[in-house]
């Protein structure tokens, strides 16, 4: 099992007061707290701060922790010594219900059951549910675009908190293949009937599961609609052309018209994010050069230059 | 422990859903006075008067869990939940837009 330094995590002294733990806390806190946090592992740093504050804001578990921390280095292999615990008591506001995982060297010095729970006076409360229903369960899940613009099945690793037999917070994994409804967007839920978690006689609860989505290398979303930057040569954009342009349903035939500019956006009815008014596709020109690396595309664009009486900074008042 | 099942079929829960100030309470696994406590504070919207009438769209249980856990893993009260929810949501905004243009897309509406 790792050591963990509870410290380091925290960012503080070993000899910090109370109150200077208790700021760090904070504003660690609101740093990678997943509902605020855009950081790619707040969720797990969140965690890990959360163990790291259960421990130092207690003078027992602080004074019990600071006895091994001299000890092994972090990440080493660690065992509690035969003495541990001895003279603490970590009984604290024991709540073993709570929804908080704690890691494997937390549960060895302190018990599963040792984790106060964190509770505003009106937190969630697993226990209050119909006697006769499992409690739900929630979860989210980061799907490929396609799968809200095709549907079509995903099958995902959930990490379920159980008490075990002897009271232990055990997280066990569960995979699960489910059908994504077509037209889901970022932040709905789907639900699964009866999939949360069971009771021993009554029916069990329902699963929850948010959705976000990975970026897309084509598409970005926004609402419903899509939208697509299509590069276009200079001649296609001032002559007109029509162009390979493809959309979540295939490939399609786009006319550009004449004198399109740069940023012109053109519309695609219903090519969007399906629904019963689906969504559309915004696809936006973006007008490419090509490159001038050779004396035929050189001559060719002298002869334009030659040709066309064009000052791109005439508007600037800085004209020759 | 591994278990691997059938494909499930769920549904969208905001799309079809209307939730109850109970049936709110209950999914969030709270107690009722807290979700009155979020409409009264502006965090959740509706449109009746008396509580008994409440009607929520499917989308309040993500904005009434999210404000439950912003007031108990960060210790704020719920004037400090709802202003954070509002500048989180104007930040997405922001961010959607500011991609936007970094794409180029909003190039042609500056003119």
């Amino acid at each position: 099992m790792e050591f963990k330094d509870y410290y380091k995590v925290m960012g503080v002294a070993r000899d910090a007061t109370e109150a200077q733990i208790k700021q760090a806390y904070r504003k660690l806190a609101r740093k990678y707290h997943p509902d605020v946090s855009k950081e790619k592992d707040a969720e797990a740093r969140f965690k890990e701060l959360g163990e790291a504050y259960e421990v130092l804001k207690s003078p027992e578990k602080r004074a019990a922790y600071d006895q091994l921390g001299r000890g092994p280095r972090p990440g080493e292999n660690f065992r509690p010594p035969p003495d541990w615990g001895s003279g603490f008591e970590f009984s604290g506001a024991g709540n073993g219900a709570s929804d908080r995982e704690y890691s494997e060297f937390f549960e060895s010095l302190f018990g599963a059951a040792a984790g106060g729970a964190r509770r505003g006076r009106h937190g969630f409360d697993p226990g209050r549910h119909d006697p006769g229903r499992g409690p739900d369960h929630h979860a989210k899940v980061i799907l490929d675009l396609e799968a809200t613009l095709q549907g079509g099945s995903r099958a995902f690793t959930l990490r379920v908190p159980e008490i075990d037999a002897e009271g232990h917070l055990i997280s066990t994994e569960r995979v699960l293949n489910v059908q994504i409804p077509k037209g889901i967007l970022p932040g709905q839920t789907i639900r699964l009937a009866g999939q949360g978690a069971g009771t021993g006689s009554g029916t069990a609860g329902d699963l929850y599961i948010e959705v976000d989505f990975q970026p897309h290398p084509l598409y970005r979303p926004d609402g419903r609609d899509l939208y697509l930057d299509l590069p276009v040569a200079p001649w296609e954009a001032a002559l007109g052309a029509s162009v390979k342009t493809p959309t979540p349903g295939g490939v399609v035939d786009l006319k550009i018209p004449a004198g399109s500019r740069a940023g012109t956006k053109m519309r695609l009815r219903g090519r969007g994010i399906p629904a019963a008014a689906p969504g559309d596709l915004y696809v936006v020109l973006q007008i490419a050069l090509p490159p001038a690396d050779d004396e035929k595309a050189k001559a060719a664009y002298r002869a334009m230059a030659d040709a066309l009486p064009f000052d791109p900074r005439a508007h600037l008042g800085a004209s020759q | 422990m591994t278990s691997i099942q059938d494909v499930l079929t769920g549904e969208i829960f905001e799309e079809y859903t209307v939730l109850s100030v109970d049936e709110l309470s209950r999914l969030c696994a709270v107690d009722r006075t807290y979700i009155v406590e979020l409409v009264e504070e502006g965090v959740l919207s509706v449109t009746a008067v008396e509580a008994q009438q409440w009607r929520f769209a499917g989308s309040a249980l993500r904005r009434a869990r999210t404000a439950l856990r912003l007031q108990r893993d960060l210790e704020i009260n719920l004037p400090g939940v709802a202003l954070a929810l509002e500048l989180m949501e104007e930040l997405e905004a922001l961010r959607r837009e500011l991609a936007g243009l970094k794409a180029g897309v909003f190039r042609e509406d500056r003119g």
